[in-house]
């Protein structure tokens, strides 16, 4: 049966000499290279549960009185956007589930994304011939965060409301072209009556698609380079050691596509999130205490709480305090990231040559360091996210926590490189009386 | 979950495929369970067990299946380095120079098409001009401005007297005509007796011991939501900046770095109050020509 398909393709098309190569695919295994696949895989879940959300969700601001099932907020006048919102939780069967495995899933795809990018970081995978894919894979982290806040802001619940009036806020922090910007992307003064309409098209069709786009030229590089692989038995600079694409590597990973399935259903289903009907409709003169946004957006919360309150006037122009946390830190954050390849390359003085076998992160004494201190300044970031609620636990003066952490910002990241050194050394030393050679050579390589 | 299936792995039986068939049967039972959570109208937790076991067995299904009966390893792809010219690489590009060099050189013309490509492409940006209106003055002033001393009204409209608040009752605010104004937005504060206003030159714009400042915060334009009575300071949950109310509102905690611009309250003849104008600064955060 399979065989008759594939003949009739290949009477058609001659593909089957593709469809040959692709079954003789050699990937190697390790866990760490699952965690991509699992970022891949979330996303899958993503425009499943979303496009049917998208079946019943209104993008409209125009309010109405709320007549819904959910009793307490009958009669209050909500938006079109909430109003469906709380219709998906409330009126539309199973609607709540989807909403909240969508939810679940944004927050795993860009966490999947994150720990993908620090195994690629840390093991040196970025290296040639790779540079091209680290930029496609840092460019998908981009998208992947502005899809998650258009999504989020979409509801028009409090929380959500209050993220867009701080947004408008950034945008006309940038300078010279930043009061004329916030007005176009909001079509007129905050909140307008579009700004909605313009989030649901970016997040539903011109967000995906370049992530779908992207996706795709990723693992079409990932194919035509194959993967890395660590050191070891057999595994060189020329060879790929692992399962065939066919049958074994396809049925592993399907099989992980459907356990991502399983715990991002489990999720949705066990552990409510995003509960807008207790935070009530956006009114832009209301505000709740202890709000956070979702945590892929936390280390620049954590950057606006931290900031001091430095204002840049000259020649009658202001620089707002805003704009130095809020559009040059995550300017700077994705310009160090598109550039570390060549950075790395060009300070390292390292020869050209292509690399396909891993780095062992302990190898690799000043990259390391070097990630694990600016992951703990970021680290500081997202806790400082959380100020308020950590002031109230620890029962502290909230000044006194800004304090504490404006200093933990600059020295933790220098003691976290410290003792990934220290860690390091001494891992490489248990590696020379495990009698790895290889350890060994590559060690006195890097001295 | 049948765990000797897996265990046996290591040979010391031969393979059998138990484990993927009783990953199967529980994905199944999930189906199953699916449509009735579906048919009964579950709550969240019914649809994510009935999932769990779906998408569970089968995960555990196709893994173990793999594990147990599929080739495991040890294939060695032999990989092609890229990082060097071959000779395909030559023959294309001689192919293209080959193609191209007979052709007289004719770098007007390339630079008119680049320059006429260029050209059309920027000219078809102009629309985004549609996207929004010039900002004009709209972010320098607020509805307290528009008419002549306008009565000042709680959210749903109704004019407010000073009787209305008690002592360290707040109030939030608007001019007449534009209730839930989000830029116009204004907390009113009942000061406590006898405690005066320190800020020179405005001891006039406070009535009766109320006095009137912005909501919108000078950091990130959020509500300012939070009136500290023992403080009397205002402080926005947002970034947790605060604000003196006795000192004019200046900025005292945070990352906030200007004081609320104070709204000029007033009183007019039936006792109610009024603003005497819009406030005297741009309210909410900065941006680059903030006057």
């Amino acid at each position: 049966m399979i065989e008759r398909l594939a003949r009739w393709f290949d009477q058609r098309l001659r593909a089957v000499s593709a469809l040959r190569a692709g079954a003789t695919k050699v990937f190697p295994e390790h866990w760490s290279f699952m965690v991509g696949e699992i970022a891949l895989y979330s996303f899958v879940v993503l425009v499943l549960t979303g496009t049917y959300l998208a079946l019943f969700f209104d993008a409209g601001m125009e309010r109405q009185p709320y007549t819904g099932s959910y009793v307490p907020l009958r009669g209050v006048e909500v938006s079109a956007a909430y109003r469906s919102a709380l219709d998906l939780s409330f009126d539309v069967r199973a609607g709540r589930f989807v909403r909240q495995v969508h939810h679940w899933a944004a927050l795993v795809f860009v966490a999947a994304i994150v720990v993908h990018l620090l195994r690629v970081f840390f093991t040196g995978a970025f290296r040639r011939p790779r540079e091209l894919n680290w930029i496609v894979g840092v460019t998908l982290l981009l998208l992947a965060i502005l899809t998650g806040f258009a999504g989020y802001s979409l509801l028009d619940d409090l929380l959500s409301g209050v993220g867009l009036r701080i947004g408008f806020s950034i945008l006309e922090s940038i300078p010279i072209v930043g009061e004329w910007l916030a007005f176009g992307v909001f079509g007129g003064p905050f909140p307008g009556d579009v700004i909605l309409g313009r989030l649901f098209i970016a997040h539903v069709f011109v967000l995906p698609l370049l992530i779908l786009g992207l996706l795709t030229v990723h693992l079409l590089v990932i194919f035509r380079q194959k993967h890395t692989q660590f050191p070891g038995e057999l595994r060189t600079e020329d060879n790929v050691v692992g399962d065939a694409l066919w049958p074994t590597y396809a049925a592993k990973s399907v099989g992980l596509l459907f356990i991502v399935a399983a715990v991002l259903a489990a999720l949705g289903g066990f552990a409510q999130i995003n509960p807008i009907w207790l935070y009530g409709p956006y009114e832009p003169a209301t505000v709740t205490s202890g709000a956070q946004p979702d945590w892929y957006m936390g280390w620049l919360e954590g950057a606006l709480r931290l900031m001091p309150p430095v204002e840049v006037v000259a020649f009658g122009y202001e620089i707002p305090s805003l704009f130095f946390p809020a559009v040059l830190l995550p300017g700077v954050t994705f310009a160090g990231l598109y550039l570390y390849p060549f950075v790395e390359q060009w300070v390292s003085g390292a020869s050209r040559r292509e690399h396909h076998l891993l780095d062992r992160p302990r190898d690799h004494l000043v990259r390391t360091s070097l990630g694990v201190a600016v992951f703990t300044f970021y680290a500081v970031l997202l806790v400082a996210g959380a100020n308020d609620i950590i002031a109230d636990v620890l029962d502290v003066p909230i000044g006194v926590v800004v304090g504490v952490l404006r200093v933990a910002l600059f020295v933790l990241p220098v003691a976290a490189a410290a003792v990934a050194v220290v860690v390091c050394r001494q891992l490489r030393r248990s590696d020379v009386h495990a009698g790895h050679k290889e350890a060994v050579r590559q060690a006195a390589d890097t001295h | 979950m049948d765990r000797r299936a897996l265990v046996s792995r290591d040979g010391a039986s031969a393979p059998t495929a138990v484990a993927p068939l009783v990953g199967f049967a529980v994905a199944a039972l999930g189906a199953v369970g699916f449509v009735v959570a579906y048919v009964v109208d579950a709550a969240p937790a019914a649809y994510g067990a009935a999932l769990l076991c779906a998408f569970g067995g089968l995960g555990f299904g196709l893994v173990t299946w793999a594990h147990r009966l599929m080739p495991a390893g040890g294939r060695v792809e032999p990989r092609e380095h890229m990082a060097v010219a071959t000779a395909e690489e030559d023959r294309a590009l001689a192919t293209i120079r080959g193609q191209t060099e007979p052709l007289p050189r004719r770098r007007l013309l390339w630079g008119a098409f680049l320059a006429a490509t260029g050209a059309t492409g920027a000219a078809l940006l102009v629309p985004l001009g549609s996207l929004g209106p010039a900002p004009h003055d709209a972010l320098r002033r607020t509805a307290w401005g528009r008419l002549p001393h306008p009565r000042v009204v709680d959210e749903n409209g109704r004019s407010v007297r000073p009787g209305d608040l008690a002592v360290g009752e707040v109030l939030t605010v608007f001019p007449a005509g534009d209730p839930g104004s989000a830029n116009a937005q204004t907390v009113l504060i009942r000061l406590p007796d006898g405690v005066e206003v320190q800020s020179p030159g405005r001891q006039e714009w406070v009535v009766d011991g109320l006095v009137a400042y912005s909501k919108l915060c000078t950091h990130a334009g959020c509500p300012v939501g939070l009136y500290v009575v023992e403080e009397q300071q205002l402080f926005c949950p947002c970034h947790q900046s605060a604000f003196a109310v006795l000192a004019g509102a200046v900025a005292t905690l945070g990352p906030a770095s200007r004081a609320l611009p104070q709204l000029p309250l007033g009183l007019d003849r039936d006792g109610y109050l009024i603003s005497l104008g819009d406030f005297p600064a741009s309210v909410g955060p900065g941006w680059w020509t903030r006057p």
